[in-house]
């Protein structure tokens, strides 16, 4: 039943950045494209864009916004690329969400940095990629992302992930993935001589890695808070 | 004592800059001095108008290695801080005529280094040379810094221990990240390995790394290997650079060492234990 009830079409609709409601000559410059072209603006509806910008908290700006739009005969139906507090506001000034939008603290994990939440809205994280030897003292993070090295990482060099730890090479050094908590995180290498190998907080150093599996290709997974390292 | 003419070289109308090359380790006691001295007079021997720069300020030896010491009157510290000339401060050195020393200051230490006192220094040295080899100190503070900030070319001298190659390999990142050509993201400083005191016969006992092992740990084209010889203490006490003594094979080795770096081929030698003659045997010490 509920297939009847709600039916889907698609429509095109009017986007106005937010920032250009401020710009001076913005209404003569619209009052003149209306003048242009009357019929296909009249009580058109209208999407504002929220990216940049850091007003638009409360309902009085929603309503601000709307009333200019208003004199044009235009008609504010609801935001896009909102924060999740500019959303709140604007579904309380009966404005719809249109996507891309950043996603509601409730949904995003707690672990997830808000920082990622914030500059990646829907895409998946982008895998931190490294193609030069990571050399002893260097220390690489892959914020919020998986970490990818495509040549030997030498001893005295940490290499740390929030998501996963790829090394196409000799692991030599440290490695430590799910840096943020993430107990799912793996580490895999071309070939294990780690000083030290840590996921999620759960760490084994060199002298307790497995001797039968140094030299060779593994992946390493927790496993009921256990480290274990597997042969690849 | 001092040097008298600087030439400015022009060739058509292509001014030809000199190019900066550090010799740099990490670590200390690996053979940098030795080496600098060595390169150097390798360059000028072929053709090559050098001259080496001694960075170690507070422990000069640059000096005593290449037998200049008693000839030093203005130093790199005081070209630095406009006490002197440039062609005031550069030895000239007795053997090859193309080749200068430029020691450093005993009394000062390592923050007489200012960059930009430095830098005007190479730029004018950039002028009259081809090469200008840089004898870093030991460590990763200021004074090393310094002296790899404007390098073009490193030359990362290694001993065949873990210690001395993991050293290395920190050098290395340094070199991708704080030179100067990484900051402005120039092409990089192009680095080479130099392996010194090697013993063939210490890495058949297992008690040293042996080149292939380092080369692997390191992954940077390989120099030179220079063979662990009486030859290089007796050249260092008599202030001769090891590369004037044709008999020794770390003379050679090092002077095949600069022809790879001009771009030459030359086949490695002397990695295998040395296999004393009958006659050695009967007459002497190899």
């Amino acid at each position: 039943m509920a297939g009847n009830l709600v039916q889907g079409a698609v429509f095109t609709v009017m986007v106005v950045r937010a920032g250009m409601l401020r710009d001076p000559a913005f209404e003569p410059e619209l009052a003149e494209q209306i003048r242009r072209s009357p019929r296909f603006f009249l009580n058109a509806p209208v999407v504002l864009d929220l990216k940049a910008a850091a007003e638009f908290t409360h309902e009085s700006e929603f309503a601000e916004a709307r009333e200019i739009l208003r004199r044009h005969t235009l008609s504010l139906i609801g935001v896009q690329n909102a924060s999740p507090a500019q959303l709140q506001t604007a579904a309380g000034a009966g404005l719809a969400s249109f996507a891309p939008n950043a996603p509601q603290p409730s949904r995003s994990s707690p672990r997830e940095s808000p920082r990622t939440a914030l500059s990646l809205p829907s895409a998946a994280a982008k895998t931190r990629l490294v193609t030069q030897p990571v050399r002893s003292g260097t220390q690489i993070y892959a914020r919020g992302a998986d970490l990818v090295v495509t040549a030997a990482v030498s001893p005295g060099a940490e290499i740390i992930a929030d998501g996963n730890i790829h090394v196409y090479g000799p692991l030599r050094g440290r490695a430590l993935a799910g840096a943020g908590g993430d107990v799912d995180a793996r580490i895999f290498c071309s070939r294990l001589e780690a000083e030290l190998v840590s996921i999620a907080g759960h760490y084994l150093v060199s002298e307790q890695l497995p001797p039968e599996q140094q030299g060779f290709p593994v992946q390493i997974a927790l496993v009921d808070d256990r480290l274990t390292v597997t042969r690849n | 004592m001092a040097v008298r003419v600087m030439v400015r070289r022009r060739k058509g109308e292509v001014f030809l800059a000199g190019k900066v090359i550090v010799l740099t380790s990490g670590k200390g006691g690996v053979g940098k001095t030795t080496s600098a001295a060595a390169i150097a007079a390798g360059l000028a021997l072929r053709g090559h108008r050098t001259v080496v720069i001694d960075f170690d300020v507070g422990l000069r030896n640059l000096d005593l290695i290449m037998g200049c010491e008693r000839r030093v009157v203005f130093d790199f510290i005081n070209v630095i801080n406009g006490d002197a000339k440039l062609n005031q401060a550069l030895i000239k050195d007795k053997r090859n005529d193309l080749l200068y020393i430029f020691p450093t200051s005993q009394t000062r230490d390592k923050d007489a280094l200012k960059r930009d006192g430095v830098e005007r220094v190479l730029e004018e040295l950039k002028e009259s040379f081809d090469y200008i080899v840089c004898d870093s100190p030991a460590g990763i503070e200021h004074g090393a810094l310094t002296a790899m900030y404007f390098a073009d070319s490193a030359i990362i001298v290694t001993n065949p221990e873990v210690s001395s190659v993991r050293d290395s390999d920190r050098i290395i990142g340094l070199l991708a990240s704080k030179s100067r050509r990484a900051e402005f993201n120039l092409e990089p400083v192009a680095v080479h390995l130099l392996l010194s005191r090697y013993s063939p016969e210490r890495v058949r006992k297992g008690e040293m790394l042996a080149v292939e092992d380092v080369k692997e740990i390191l992954s940077i084209p390989l120099l030179g290997v220079i063979p662990e010889s009486e030859s290089v203490l007796k050249a260092s006490n008599t202030g001769t650079p090891v590369v004037f003594d044709e008999e020794s094979p770390a003379g050679r080795a090092y002077l095949d060492a600069v022809a790879r770096f001009l771009g030459e081929q030359r086949e490695l030698r002397f990695l295998q234990p040395e296999r004393r003659s009958l006659f050695r045997a009967l007459f002497g010490r190899a």
